[in-house]
């Protein structure tokens, strides 16, 4: 173990570093080192515009999305004060996708129109369940605020299931597809306007990551050791939200990464937040870019869904290190 | 540097009875205050009330002459250690990490630890005897252990007032006694210390002085032979009892059964 401790920093940055590689190499052309590097630093070779256009900006759109959903789904965890929270519990996701949907079955799918229409559902629903969650007064309650998140996402599955239902059959296999989430969408304005808006909130999170420490074992006994529970709460709250309803609006719900990736690096680095924000962020977007690989290339020319492959590789994961926990 | 709190009432809602009513308390340097009571007489309450953590509906909390509400977090958390009756163990830290989280307070956000920091954790670790279980996760430890791990972690704070809310409730002979042994060694040391219990017999051992609730009020405040005499006590908590007197002065109090009252009991007082 001390060895692995030693070098647990080093691995990690050459995963990450290792997976964009392969992600830029991998495709329905799968392209070798050589035209990678000529193409980055040279602006030159027949797969240039392949390599700077589509792959370079999916890979990085993938990283940015796997890395916020593990952060998020980290402080989710914390605030919930349960292990089983996800970045998509608190129902923003499902706002977003009711935004996206309805945006497709009204054939309004344009590349600007969809994110925009699911932004703007995921920030409705994320000032509607902080409107539920405050208790009495103006003191917000985690288990008020699951429940909202909970009875939101039941509703907005609901409306979802009514659009869907009443859609013609080839907007329904759009929605369907938007909704599995995938990165095939991906651009450089793309990863512009996510960084625009999952950049602001990953620093904040990341400046705060030791107060979470303290979150963690309860709101009365943070304030004893110095925290400011209120506080915290909403800069957790809105914080995630704003990460959940950018990178659904951009790439749909990819499940898994956000619930796995931080369980995964508890175990290698502890619970302490100041590690374990910046850690969970490399792994969870290698792990993206990686599974974003896989799904492009197992079944080429047909593309799975990333989400498909994110639970099909997470879950088998997940359940190892369950196993090695419990003996 | 005192803890003053004059008249203070609480009310958790707005028809009831108070929680707390009209209840004062001083706590100075070097001196140790057991709050005892029924469950219910709002020990805990009081405590939260000292702490700022419910809202007052009168009164007013002053420490080192400065309002409780003047406190910003970080720096109350410097000057009032609390070891608090429950808290979550989610994702359970190494003993060494959770002491650690009392230095939270000194440290800038993203600041790591330094010399100062370990040293004042190491001290802490020492003075609570857990340098042996420095490594261990904090879901292994018995009841004991946890109880003096979050000791530690108050004491890492580097308070001046150490409050503790029934630290020894789910605890044996030997460990109860640690823990009274401890805190009472601390404030010889030169803490202000204020600890909630239910251990009569105890508080009049360890304490300067006992504060004895009842529904929200004070019905007695003085040194132990002051306040657990035996008709106060018996009133107090609804149940017949004996006072005797241990070796050292102080009064023990012993729960008589039905059929021993009036029976003459062994009453010293």
């Amino acid at each position: 173990m001390d060895a692995l401790t030693r070098a647990r920093w080093p691995l990690l940055a050459l995963a990450a570093a290792g997976a964009l590689l392969v992600g830029v190499a991998v495709g329905a052309v799968p392209l070798p080192l050589a035209a990678i590097a000529a193409a980055l630093f040279r602006n030159a070779g027949p797969d240039a515009a392949i390599i700077r256009d589509l792959r370079v900006p999916r890979v990085l759109l993938g990283f940015l999305v796997g890395g916020s959903l593990s952060v998020s789904g980290a402080i989710l965890q914390a605030l919930i004060r349960n292990p089983l929270a996800d970045p998509y519990i608190l129902g923003l996701s499902g706002g977003a996708a009711v935004g996206a949907v309805a945006a497709i079955a009204l054939g309004l799918a344009s590349a600007w129109a969809l994110p925009v229409a699911a932004l703007a559902g995921g920030l409705l629903t994320l000032a509607l369940v902080y409107r539920l969650s405050l208790a009495d007064r103006r003191r917000m309650d985690p288990h008020t605020l699951l429940l909202a998140g909970v009875i939101t996402n039941a509703f907005t599955g609901a409306v979802l299931a009514a659009v869907l239902s009443l859609s013609d059959a080839a907007r329904l296999r759009n929605a369907f597809l938007w909704l599995l989430g995938g990165l095939s969408g991906a651009s450089w304005e793309a990863v512009g306007a996510l960084a625009l808006y999952a950049l602001p909130p990953l620093v904040l999170l990341l400046w705060n990551a030791r107060w979470f420490d303290l979150l963690v074992l309860g709101e009365d006994t943070a304030r004893h050791l110095g925290a400011d529970p209120e506080r915290l709460k909403r800069l957790a709250y809105f914080a995630t939200g704003l990460i959940a309803a950018a990178t659904v609006a951009t790439c749909g719900m990819i499940g898994f990464v956000g619930l796995i990736v931080p369980h995964v690096i508890r175990r290698l680095w502890g619970p302490l937040h100041r590690p374990l924000l910046p850690a969970a962020f490399l792994l969870g977007g290698a792990f993206l870019v990686m599974a974003d690989a896989l799904a492009r290339s197992v079944a080429r020319p047909i593309e799975l869904p990333v989400g498909v492959v994110t639970a099909l590789l997470g879950v088998p994961l997940f359940a190892v290190l369950l196993r090695r926990s419990l003996s | 540097m005192r803890l003053f709190a004059q008249h203070l009432t609480v009310r958790y809602s707005r028809l009831g009875a108070p929680a707390l009513e009209d209840v004062s308390l001083s706590l100075g340097l070097g001196e140790l205050v057991a709050l005892v009571g029924p469950n219910g007489s709002g020990k805990t309450t009081l405590l939260r009330a000292l702490l700022g953590t419910v809202p007052l509906e009168s009164g007013r909390v002053e420490i080192a002459q400065r309002a409780l509400a003047a406190w910003p977090s970080r720096e109350l958390a410097r000057m009032v250690g609390v070891v608090p009756q429950r808290e979550d163990l989610l994702f359970p830290l190494r003993v060494r990490e959770t002491v650690a989280l009392g230095r939270y307070a000194h440290l800038g956000p993203l600041a790591a630890e330094g010399e100062v920091d370990r040293r004042v954790v190491a001290e802490a670790m020492r003075r609570c005897d857990l340098e042996q279980l420095s490594e261990r996760k904090t879901d292994t430890l018995s009841s004991g252990e946890w109880q003096r791990t979050r000791i530690a972690r108050a004491l890492a704070q580097e308070p001046k007032i150490l409050m503790l809310d029934e630290p020894t409730a789910a605890l044996d002979v030997r460990h109860e006694m640690e823990v009274f042994e401890l805190v009472r060694r601390l404030v010889d040391e030169g803490l202000a210390g204020l600890i909630v219990t239910h251990h009569l017999n105890l508080a009049a051992r360890y304490a300067d002085r006992v504060v004895l609730l009842s529904r929200g009020r004070i019905a007695g405040e003085g040194t132990p032979s002051a306040v657990l005499r035996r008709d106060v006590v018996a009133g107090v908590f609804d149940w017949p009892v004996a006072v005797t007197a241990w070796s050292d002065g102080s009064p023990q109090v012993v729960p008589l059964r039905p059929r021993e009252v009036g029976a003459g009991g062994p009453d010293a007082r």
